[in-house]
């Protein structure tokens, strides 16, 4: 299970305004009704891009211009709420490959980072000039280096911020920890026996 | 002399496997709850690599989300629901996982289902693949939700990797007034910490209003956990945990019932441990809370005015205005006498025997209020069964409640039970997120199951100590 490590992207980007987007928005309930994360991205942010009879809504992901951006970006504590790994996939399904935001809810944070998502926070001013550089031109190329946890657009640099472990785990190609966990079985076994309730059998 | 410790490090340290290449701790975990959503993409990432469960012991299923709660006769009208039942069903078989599935009399809410049987227990880890598993936290145990991804990595090899969280102390203390409950401690203590005032951190609550509470209402505070950004919440486990606990089918007996509960004590904080934050609230100035917005950190008081965009820093304000704009509120107003459509009793928040003897208590020879849709969902079939001995199915269905089979029912609406339109729902679930009770345009309001009792009755947002006269909480 190697990965490809994740050093640096770029691309077209696209707005989506609001602090406290939470994962409801992001992928309503009833897209859940399923038993794989097929065809996921179709129903990101369903219910802020159609109204109920299926109309669109003019949202920033169905403008002409930003079709293929793979920038997402957002405000504040992106990504609260529920624990359900579907917000994150419906985002990479819909073809982005990072989100740069205030920033992040923890649980849709490591959910992200674990389909090598990269999520980058930036400061309230920074955020500001980034969001109005993609705004003002669809065409900008919204660059992000992930060992330096930096934007650049529009000839700007801004620094962001990505946690240590975060950084490291993409940026070595081991977002996915399955490989490792499974490698210190033993460890895993001596750890069990040590706690009477995960050893003691069936009940 | 050990340094002092508080559980929080106690429990991390006895479930800490190793330190992974990137510094993340790879962390046991002891208890895995699963349920319909968030399990199948996991077996079959599980079967696309071929790996077995590793602890098919330690898993532990039921199905809550989809299940419809008023005709439960399998094939469900739904397909998409009849197919993630089957697939629960098929992979716990497959791999020997105890499922607790409808017919078997203990099948709710995950997290109502692992604290009942007695599975939820001091100083374990319990991970789920949903963010309310922070409930399980009230008995002294870490417990938090993860992904999908972490469901498989759970499922294959029992542990995750993960970042130490910091500990905050929540301290509550003094007397809670008459008509206040659990569910305002914690819609106040997130109104005051901020939705993502707990990003990075554990909460353990703390001070003599927690010490004073029943193990139900320190489940309702702990779920809420993650309303306030905090992935896992929990109170240190004392004489009332052993209580609940004692007995129940997943419990140790006998000898092992008291080394249990003298390792249990143990894992408590130590006296004079150090935290990372320490937040201390006066109980006496907590009311009953009302949300008003569309996440639970906007909240007031019954008895407040919901705020004006022009009085809050201008960081502030474009969520406030898209908040009224959804909530169809002007700014300023009083938000008691806010018209109600819906009233839901439900919600592994508060949904349990004591929320529903409260409600009871209060409806008793009272009707709802003409054109407002009545539901009250139990948290599990138990409670139910238990609510129905007690004869309070009756109280509340003649006071005009449709009395349902227990789910998560309207709290996200995954199942037939929606919001229609822009209706306003009085709820007594945990989110308030635009579209959380399935319309887009729909609007709830969190509050505390009394509270939506007096919403019920009087068909709009009420100060239920106005309506039933004040009772001590
Ligand atoms: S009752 Fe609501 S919050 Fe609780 S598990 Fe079900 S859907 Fe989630």
């Amino acid at each position: 299970m190697a990965l490809e490590p994740i050093l640096q992207l770029a691309g077209r980007g696209v707005v989506v305004p609001g602090d406290d987007i939470d994962t409801d928005r992001i992928i309503p309930a009833r897209y859940l009704r399923a038993i794989t994360f097929d065809g996921l991205g179709d129903a990101l942010f369903r219910d802020v891009r159609f109204d109920e009879e299926g109309r669109p809504l003019d949202h920033p992901l169905d403008q002409p211009e930003r079709q293929g951006a793979t920038v997402l970006l957002s405000g504040r504590n992106f990504g609260c709420g529920s624990s359900r790994e579907h917000a994150p996939q419906s985002i990479v399904r819909a073809g982005f490959r990072a989100v740069i935001a205030g920033s992040f809810a923890e649980i849709f944070f490591q959910n992200a980072t674990t389909l090598g998502m990269v999520c980058l926070a930036l400061g309230d001013d920074d955020l500001a000039a980034v969001c109005a550089a993609v705004e003002a031109d669809p065409a900008a190329e919204v660059a992000i280096d992930v060992t330096a946890a930096t934007v650049t657009v529009a000839g700007h640099g801004y620094a962001g911020a990505l946690p240590a472990t975060a950084r490291d785990a993409l940026t070595r190609g081991r977002y996915d920890p399955l490989a490792e966990l499974l490698e210190h079985d033993a460890d895993v076994a001596a750890t069990a026996e040590r706690l009477p309730y995960v050893a003691g059998g069936t009940a | 002399m050990n340094e002092p410790r508080h559980l929080f490090d106690k429990v991390w340290d006895a479930h800490a496997v190793g330190t992974l290449a990137n510094g993340q701790t790879q962390l046991l975990i002891g208890t895995h709850l699963i349920h319909e959503v968030t399990s199948p993409q996991a077996f079959g990432m599980l079967d696309d690599l071929g790996l077995p469960v590793r602890m098919p012991h330690r898993t532990f299923a039921t199905v809550d989300h989809i299940v419809p709660t008023d005709q439960r006769q399998e094939p469900f009208a739904d397909p998409l629901a009849d197919a993630m039942i089957k697939a629960l069903r098929a992979n716990c078989e497959r791999h020997g996982i105890t499922y607790f599935d409808l017919g078997s009399g203990r099948q709710g809410i995950v997290h109502m289902v692992g604290p009942e049987q007695g599975i939820t227990q001091p100083g374990t880890t319990i991970a789920c693949g949903d963010s309310h598993t922070s409930t399980h936290g009230a008995f002294g145990a870490v417990a938090f939700g993860i992904g999908t991804s972490q469901v498989r990595d759970v499922l294959a090899t029992q542990t995750i990797a993960m970042t130490k969280p910091k500990v905050r102390r929540i301290e509550v203390n003094g007397q809670l007034g008459p008509g206040v409950y659990a569910k305002d401690v914690i819609l106040h203590i997130i109104r005051t910490l901020g939705v993502n005032g707990g990003i990075g951190y554990a909460y353990e609550y703390a001070g003599d209003v927690f010490d004073r509470m029943s193990m139900e209402e320190r489940m309702t505070v702990c779920n809420m956990s993650i309303e306030g950004g905090a992935r896992c919440g929990y109170v240190n486990p004392d004489d009332t945990t052993f209580a609940y606990l004692e007995g129940r089918p997943y419990a140790p007996q006998g000898a092992a019932w008291d080394e249990a509960v003298a390792r249990w004590r143990a894992t408590a904080s130590d006296p004079g441990c150090a935290y990372d934050d320490v937040v201390v609230i006066d109980a006496a100035d907590i009311a009953p809370t009302v949300t008003w917005g569309i996440n639970p950190g906007q909240a007031v008081f019954i008895d407040e005015r919901v705020p004006h965009p022009d009085e809050v820093p201008a960081g502030e304000r474009a969520s406030i205005v898209e908040a009224l704009a959804h909530m169809q509120l002007q700014g300023g107003q009083a938000i008691a006498g806010t018209p109600v459509n819906v009233a839901f009793l439900g919600s592994c928040t508060n949904a349990r025997l004591s929320d529903f003897r409260e409600v009871a208590a209060v409806l008793r020879g009272r009707r709802v209020a003409p054109g407002v849709r009545a539901i009250a969902v139990p948290g599990s079939t138990l409670v139910k069964e238990a609510c129905e001995r007690e004869g309070i199915d009756r109280v509340l269905i003649d006071a005009g409640f449709e009395w349902r089979a227990a789910g998560c029912s309207m709290c996200l609406a995954m199942n037939p039970d929606k919001l229609r339109g822009d209706e306003l729902c009085a709820s007594s679930s945990n989110r308030n997120f635009k579209g959380r009770q399935g319309s887009a345009t729909g609007r709830t309001v969190l509050m505390s199951p009394v509270m939506v009792a007096a919403a019920a009755v009087t068909g709009a947002v009420a100060d239920a100590r106005a309506v039933f006269g004040a009772r001590e909480a």
